[in-house]
C-alpha cells in the first residue's frame, strides 16, 4: 500500500495523521480523566459521562451566543468564560446526581451502571427537547481559526494546538489535585479504606460527592473543548462513551499515567490506521486490539500493585 | 439435608405460573388480537429469550453482559442469510448485473458470493449455525475473561465494547452484511411464504413453544445443583472456589447458555419480522434488553417474559402517541427499577398480590416459604445446599464439614447492605 507515495510524502502523511491523532488524543484524555477519577477512585460506572460532556458543549454553545449578541467586544475571550461555566454547570449537576442517586448504589456497581444509563437517556431527550435534534456548532473567535504552516506540506490547525495545550493544563491540574493536595489525599484515603478514613475524621460522603462532581466538571471542560473541533448533537456523547471506558480500563483503572498512555495508544493507532483503511475498519481493528490485550492483561497497562 | 426435601422441580405456585403464562400466550393473546398485533407480540417474545438468558446469567450467575445484542444479532443474521439466499435465486434476481447473489451485494459491486455465505444455502447448516456460532463466540469470550477472573464491571464494559465493534463491523462491511439497512426483503422458508397471515400465526406459536422449551430448560437448571452453585458463586465466589469448584467453568457455561437463548430469539425475530439489521446488535439495544429482565425481576424466569412484554408494549404505546416522552419514561424506568424495585415485578407480585390469593394457590403453608432463590433466606439455603450436599466432590466434603455447621452460617449483614435481595 506504500508504493504510490514517496518517502518524504509518507513522512508528512504520518506527521499529519499523527497530529490528527493528537487532537483525538486530547479529547479522549479530557473525557477519560473525569471518568478515571470517578471510576478509578470511586469504582462507580458513570454511563452518563458522555452526556455530561455534551452538557459542557451546550453550555459553551449558549455562552458563545450570549457573547455574540450582547458582548461582541469580548468575543475573543468568550471561550475561557464558557469553559469555567461548563465546569460549574457539570459540577453542580454531578453533585446533585451523586446526592440523589449514586450514594445509594455504592455497593452495587452493576446497578449504578444501569441507573446512570437511565440518566443518560433522560439527559439526551432533554437536550433534544431544548436544543433540537440537529447538531449545533459554535463560532470560533478569529485567533483560533486558520492553521499554522510548519513546512510547505505540513499544516497544523490552531484550534487543535489550543485543545492540546488545554489538555496538558487540565491533566497537570488533575495531577496536582489528586497527588499534591490535601483533598486528593483524602480521596485516596477513602478509596483505600473507607471505614478507616471515616474514623480519622474525613467526611467520606462529602469526599464522594465532590469527587463525583469534579469528575463530571472535567467532562464539562472536555465538552467545551469538543466544540472547538466538532459539532454537538444530543447523541454525540454516546459515540464516545465506549472509547472512553476502554481508555480507562486499558490504562489501568486507578492510574492517571495509564489513562494518558492508553489514550495516546488508542488515538494514535486509530488515526494512523484511518489513513490506510476505511474509518470504520480502523476503529474496529483498534478496538479489537484493545479488547484482545485486555483479555490477555485484564488489569490494564499500568496496574497498581495491590493485594487482591 | 433437610432443606433439600423442600426443593422440588417446581413449586405449586410455579406450576400455576407456567399454566397461567401458557394460557395467556397460547390462548388469550392469539384469540383477542388481530394478526398485525399478534405478530408484534411475537416480536416482543423474541426479546424474552434474551431476557431469560439474562435472568440466568445476571440474576443467578451475577454476570452482567451488555453485549447480548451481539448474540441476538448473530442468530438473526444466520437465519437472515439463509432466507436471503433463498430469496435471491437467479430467476428473481435476473435484473442484477450478477444474478443469484443477494441484492445488496450487487449494489456494492460484488460479483461473487463470499465463501462464508455459501454454506448458508443449506437449512440444516443455517439452523445449527444459529445455535452453535453465537455459543462458540460466547465460549471464546467466556474462556478469555473468566479464566483470568475478569468479572463485574470489567466484563460489562468489555462486552459492551464487543457490541460496539460488531455494529461498526456490520455497518462498515456493507457489501457482505447489508450495512445499516441490514438484510431485508426476506420472503420464503423452503418455499413457504413467511409473510402471509397464516404463516405469521404459525410462527407466533412456534416462537411461544420455543420460549417454553427455554423456560423449562432454565427451570431445570435452577432446580439442579448447577443452579445452586451459580447462586452460591454470585454471593460468595471465593467460598465456592475454595470448596473445590472451578468457578470459571460455571460462568462460561451460563454465559454460553444465555448467548444460545439470545441467538434463538434472534432467529425467531428474523422469521417473524422479515429482516435483520445492526440496530438490534449495538450497545443501545443490548442495554435495553437488560431492562426487560430487570423490570420482570432479575431472579424470576417467568418475570422475564412479563417484563419484556410490558416494557415493549409500553414502548409501542408511547412511541405511537408521545414519541418524545418515550426516552424520559425509559430513563425513569431504569432508575426506578434499580433504586426502588431491584427485584422487579416478581417481588411486587410476591408482596402485594400473592397474599391476597386464595389458599389453593399457595398449597401447604410450608410451600410458601420454600420456593427456591426468591427470598433472602432461601438464597442462603441454596448456598448451604450447594456447598454442603453429599454429591460434592471429596475435597469440599473434607474441607467444609457441613455437619459442623461451618458453611451454613448465614451472612445476612452484607445481604442487607447490598439491598438487592431484600424485599
Amino acid at each position: 500500500m506504500f508504493e504510490e507515495y514517496s518517502m518524504a510524502e509518507l513522512t508528512d502523511i504520518l506527521f499529519m495523521q499523527g497530529f490528527a491523532g493528537l487532537i483525538l488524543f486530547s479529547v479522549l484524555v479530557l473525557m477519560a480523566l473525569g471518568l478515571a477519577i470517578i471510576f478509578g477512585q470511586m469504582g462507580v460506572i458513570n454511563m452518563a459521562h458522555g452526556e455530561f460532556m455534551i452538557l459542557g458543549a451546550y453550555t459553551t454553545y449558549l455562552t458563545s451566543h450570549i457573547f455574540e449578541t450582547y458582548l461582541p467586544a469580548l468575543f475573543d475571550g468568550y471561550f475561557f468564560v464558557a469553559m469555567a461555566l461548563a465546569f460549574l454547570v457539570c459540577f453542580a449537576l454531578g453533585v446533585l446526581v451523586e446526592w440523589g442517586m449514586i450514594r445509594f448504589l455504592f455497593k452495587r456497581p452493576l446497578d449504578t451502571l444501569l441507573a446512570t444509563w437511565g440518566l443518560s437517556l433522560i439527559l439526551q431527550q432533554s437536550y433534544r427537547t431544548v436544543f433540537g435534534a440537529r447538531e449545533v456548532g459554535v463560532t470560533l473567535p478569529e485567533w483560533m481559526m486558520g492553521s499554522y504552516a510548519m513546512t510547505e506540506t505540513i499544516e497544523v490547525p490552531i484550534n487543535g494546538i489550543f485543545v492540546m495545550v488545554l489538555t496538558l493544563f487540565i491533566a497537570s491540574g488533575v495531577y496536582f489535585l489528586m497527588f499534591r493536595s490535601l483533598w486528593g489525599k483524602q480521596v485516596r484515603a477513602v478509596v483505600q479504606n473507607r471505614p478507616m478514613a471515616g474514623a480519622v475524621g474525613i467526611d467520606t460522603g462529602k469526599v464522594d460527592r465532590y469527587t463525583f462532581g469534579i469528575g463530571c466538571g472535567i467532562a464539562g471542560i472536555a465538552g467545551s473543548a469538543f466544540t472547538m473541533i466538532g459539532s454537538t448533537g444530543p447523541t454525540s456523547g454516546q459515540l464516545y462513551i465506549v472509547d472512553t471506558f476502554l481508555v480507562v480500563v486499558f490504562g489501568g483503572a486507578q492510574s492517571l499515567i495509564g489513562t494518558i498512555a492508553s489514550a495516546f495508544t488508542i488515538s494514535q493507532s486509530q488515526s494512523t490506521l484511518e489513513f490506510f483503511l476505511s474509518g470504520s475498519m480502523a476503529k474496529v481493528i483498534t478496538l479489537l486490539i484493545v479488547v484482545g490485550i485486555l483479555m490477555l492483561r485484564p488489569q490494564g497497562l499500568f496496574a497498581l500493585k495491590i493485594r487482591q | 439435608m433437610q432443606q433439600r426435601s423442600n426443593i422440588r422441580f417446581m413449586s405449586r405456585q410455579e406450576v400455576l405460573g407456567y399454566i397461567m403464562l401458557a394460557v395467556i400466550l397460547l390462548a388469550i393473546i392469539p384469540l383477542s388480537l388481530d394478526v398485525f398485533r399478534l405478530n408484534l407480540i411475537g416480536k416482543y417474545l423474541t426479546y424474552a429469550f434474551v431476557a431469560l438468558g439474562l435472568v440466568l446469567c445476571w440474576g443467578y450467575g451475577g454476570i452482567l453482559s451488555l453485549g447480548q445484542g451481539v448474540f441476538f444479532g448473530l442468530g438473526g443474521y444466520c437465519m437472515a442469510m439463509f432466507l436471503k439466499l433463498e430469496a435471491s435465486d437467479p430467476e428473481s434476481t435476473k435484473i442484477q448485473s450478477t444474478p443469484g447473489i443477494p441484492d445488496f451485494m450487487d449494489w456494492n459491486q460484488i460479483t461473487e458470493l463470499p465463501w462464508w455465505w455459501e454454506p448458508f444455502r443449506e437449512l440444516p447448516f443455517a439452523l445449527s449455525a444459529i445455535v452453535l456460532l453465537p455459543t462458540l463466540f460466547a465460549f471464546i469470550i467466556g474462556v478469555a475473561m473468566f479464566k483470568r477472573r475478569v468479572g463485574g464491571v470489567y466484563f460489562a464494559i468489555i462486552t459492551q465494547a464487543i457490541a460496539a465493534i460488531m455494529t461498526i463491523l456490520i455497518i462498515g462491511q456493507q457489501g457482505y452484511t447489508g450495512g445499516v439497512n441490514g438484510i431485508t426483503d426476506l420472503r420464503t422458508l423452503l418455499g413457504w411464504d413467511i409473510r402471509s397471515d397464516s404463516a405469521k400465526v404459525i410462527l407466533y406459536y412456534v416462537c411461544s413453544a420455543a420460549l417454553f422449551i427455554c423456560l423449562l430448560l432454565s427451570q431445570f437448571i435452577r432446580y439442579k445443583k448447577l443452579g445452586r452453585i451459580l447462586v452460591a458463586m454470585r454471593d460468595r465466589e471465593d467460598r465456592v472456589r475454595f470448596s473445590g469448584y472451578d468457578v470459571a467453568n460455571f460462568k462460561i457455561f451460563v454465559f454460553c447458555l444465555s448467548a444460545m437463548f439470545s441467538a434463538i430469539g434472534g432467529a425467531m425475530f428474523t422469521l417473524q419480522v422479515g429482516f435483520m439489521s445492526p440496530s438490534f446488535v449495538g450497545i443501545v439495544p443490548s442495554i435495553e434488553m437488560v431492562i426487560y429482565c430487570a423490570v420482570g425481576g432479575r431472579l424470576s424466569l417467568l418475570g422475564a417474559v412479563y417484563g419484556t412484554l410490558l416494557v415493549n408494549w409500553a414502548k409501542t404505546i408511547f412511541s405511537e402517541t408521545f414519541p418524545e416522552l418515550w426516552l424520559f419514561a425509559m430513563g425513569g424506568l431504569f432508575i426506578a427499577v434499580v433504586m426502588a424495585f431491584p427485584n422487579g415485578l416478581a417481588s411486587l407480585f410476591k408482596r402485594y398480590i400473592e397474599p391476597k390469593l386464595p389458599a389453593w394457590y399457595s398449597g401447604r403453608a410450608i410451600d410458601s416459604k420454600a420456593p427456591i432463590l426468591e427470598t433472602d433466606s432461601s438464597i442462603e439455603t441454596g448456598q448451604a445446599n450447594a456447598l454442603g450436599s453429599e454429591e460434592n466432590i471429596g475435597l469440599s466434603k473434607s474441607l467444609t464439614k457441613p455437619e459442623a455447621g461451618i458453611t451454613v452460617v448465614p451472612r445476612t449483614d452484607e445481604k442487607l447492605e447490598g439491598g438487592v435481595y431484600v424485599d
